[in-house]
């Protein structure tokens, strides 16, 4: 930082009208921040919109008369057998291989997706940040216990343990539920445990200790708060990977057994009718990747909003160069930017 | 620390976690009452006969510690039993499964690894170009996308259009190397891109943050100052130390390489390691999931000392204990 950019602050700070300063935490900037983003209020809409459908999946059921496992082979199949293209007998996305109304199976898919997606993700969370705050605050041979535990888990193919839970006990939505939120935790205890190897050691936590707080008193009041962020982060970006393997589970056959619609094996079934129905495929898979796009584009959204340097980033526009000064990110930088690249 | 008392140490540690998967395995499939066990081990067609056999084939009245000393010699030998619906034993089956499942594998990865590296460090040399940008919106959409939807797509979209125009070169299925490098290569294309595509989509996203990082290190900087060209610290200095992250990532992947591998197999009707595995749980062929479920671990357990090999020789800051 030049010494130019300094006298511009010392002066921006100087000239500051008196404003009343209103407290914001950090949450409410976040909050501000994720707002500004068209890319994630859009993803924000498209999840409620999803939601919405999901919930009113049985008012579409009584507006057609068409149950999500009801076959109709005289209106809903061709004469040769086939499933019926969009539109035809009052059937809006057209119908399955047996007659049944793939709109109505598709809105019931999303029950499922959803369901299973913030299910094992929230289990999962609660799951992932008891043990990473545990291993990371306790240290010793339980994190070293704990650690290992997480790193097998991490590595451990999600597949194999499907299969042979699948073998022995049939596939179930109990299962797809266990085995989705057995492969979810580990990643969230790794950055938990890391960000508490790290906080541990602030001085406020030994000022917490210093005025006779517990261990369990320090992880949860002290530690637990500081984490919440890329907590949220992980868990936004949890549930789209916890739709995908939902969705791919069912689809081999090993996740919800049919009739009961899902996203997957709808998908699964479409395999043998590809040349004859093309909308089999394409509606399940577009809701299917819509509802994921929309997750992932959201979490990363919150991973900027929650980063201060965004405001930065926002401010400066698009001329940046590709060398962003450090300095830039100090907060309070604001009005300095463009001063600090001229002098740079 | 040599590299032979790491490989060592690895390898044992490799053989306690298979020790712990066929345990595991064992007492999943084998200790529960004995004519559940026979029954589902000998398939859903078996006849009174054949249970009869299974059950003095596997000695399963004989006491779980027996049965299970004699599982761990039989699997550590390689014989993984016998699939009483195909009347063959499980390892000539993988045997034969197991060329097309490390076609898809090997071709996909390496296709993975140069698009995603490739495009991830051109993103971070021209941050914030056209290129930059358009290939941070592709990240985004092959991240979102699962496997066999893409699979599905491509057959709907590029397979069977292309078929009905009279190119048949790209097709399901499979097709051994033995028939010649260019009806494989046409029966792989489908499959590399699909399983490649979101790997590429992750490894693209890792590389250029990974690089855009190291290039702000001082010692990127006193690269420049001893007046390098850009091209040999881009690729000298940077790429290198950028790689460490991407090879861990590699490791952490190999689990889920296996679910997608299983995926694609079923996606393009390719006889391998998964679609045998899916089709044995319609058959109930409870010998060939469990054959697939150790050979899976070995695969994963190899790789991964492979990775961690890889990984110490990349980055000479890592020590090998």
């Amino acid at each position: 930082m030049s010494v130019t950019s300094l006298e511009f602050q010392a002066h921006a700070a100087e000239a500051a009208p008196e404003e009343a300063i209103e407290g914001r935490s950090q949450w409410k900037l976040t909050w501000r921040r994720l707002l500004r983003d068209k890319m994630a209020i859009a993803s924000i809409a498209v999840i409620l919109v999803m939601v919405v459908l999901a919930i009113a999946a049985p008012l579409f059921v009584s507006l057609t008369g068409h149950g999500p496992e009801q076959a109709f082979t005289n209106s809903g199949t061709t004469s040769s057998g086939a499933p019926v293209p969009p539109g035809t007998h009052g059937f809006f996305l057209g119908t399955d291989y047996i007659g049944r109304d793939l709109m109505i199976r598709t809105l019931y898919g999303a029950r499922i997706s959803l369901f299973v997606g913030i299910l094992t993700t929230a289990i999962a969370t609660v799951a992932g940040v008891a043990v990473g705050l545990v291993a990371g605050y306790f240290g010793g041979w339980v994190d070293t216990v704990l650690a290992r535990f997480i790193d097998t888990a991490l590595a451990f193919p999600l597949i194999v343990l499907a299969l042979a839970l699948a073998a022995i006990l049939g596939p179930s939505l109990a299962i797809v539920i266990a085995v989705i939120s057995f492969f979810s935790w580990a990643g969230i205890s790794r950055i938990v445990r890391g960000q508490t190897l790290s906080i541990k050691e602030k001085e406020y936590i030994e000022a917490a200790r210093s005025l006779g707080a517990g261990p369990w008193r320090i992880m949860f009041i002290d530690i637990l708060p500081n984490l919440l962020g890329p907590v949220l982060v992980l868990a936004t970006l949890y549930i789209p990977t916890a739709v995908v393997f939902e969705a791919t589970l069912s689809f081999l056959g090993l996740g919800i057994p049919p009739p009961t619609p899902s996203w997957g094996n709808i998908l699964g079934e479409a395999q043998n009718y590809y040349s004859v129905a093309w909308w089999y495929v394409v509606f399940p898979a577009a809701a299917l990747l819509v509802t994921t796009l929309a997750f992932n584009l959201l979490g990363d959204g919150i991973r900027d909003a929650m980063d201060p340097r965004t405001e930065r980033i926002f401010a400066a526009g698009r001329k940046r160069r590709k060398n962003k000064p450090k300095a830039a990110t100090e907060p309070g930088a604001l009005p300095t930017l463009t001063v600090s690249e001229l002098g740079e | 620390m040599g590299i032979t008392r790491f490989l060592v140490r690895r390898i044992l540690t490799g053989i306690l976690v298979l020790w712990i998967v066929a345990t595991g395995t064992f007492f999943l499939f084998f200790a529960r009452p004995v004519s559940v066990v026979a029954r589902q081990l000998a398939g859903r067609s078996a006849t009174p006969q054949v249970i009869s056999e299974v059950i003095r084939n596997l000695g399963l009245n004989q006491p779980v510690m027996t049965q299970y000393w004699r599982f761990l010699g039989k699997t550590a030998r390689g014989d993984l039993g016998f699939s009483y619906y195909k009347q063959i034993p499980v390892r000539t089956i993988l045997a034969q499964d197991l060329p097309i499942t490390a076609s898809v594998v090997v071709g996909a990865v390496l296709l993975w690894l140069i698009v995603g590296l490739a495009v991830g460090i051109i993103s971070a040399t021209r941050s914030r170009s056209l290129f930059d940008r358009v290939s941070t919106v592709g990240v985004l959409a092959g991240i979102s996308m699962p496997v066999f939807v893409l699979g599905e797509l491509l057959i709907l979209f590029v397979f069977l259009p292309l078929n009905e125009h009279g190119i048949t070169w790209i097709s399901t299925g499979y097709a051994g190397l033995s028939g010649g490098l260019i009806p494989w290569t046409g029966h792989m294309v489908l499959p590399w891109i699909t399983l490649a595509t979101v790997q590429a989509a992750i490894y693209t996203r890792l590389s250029r943050g990974s690089l855009l990082d190291t290039m702000g290190e001082d010692y990127i900087r006193t690269a420049r100052a001893k007046g390098l060209t850009e091209r040999r610290v881009i690729y000298r200095h940077g790429v290198r130390a950028a790689l460490t992250p991407v090879v861990s990532q590699l490791g952490v992947d190999i689990g889920g390489l296996l679910g997608g591998v299983v995926v694609v197999e079923i996606v393009f009707s390719l006889p391998g390691l998964g679609a045998e595995s899916i089709n044995a749980i319609s058959t109930g062929d409870l010998p060939v999931i469990i054959g697939f479920v150790i050979i899976a671990s070995v695969f994963v357990v190899v790789a991964n000392i492979i990775v961690d090999m890889a990984y110490a020789l990349l980055d000479p800051r890592v020590r090998i204990i």
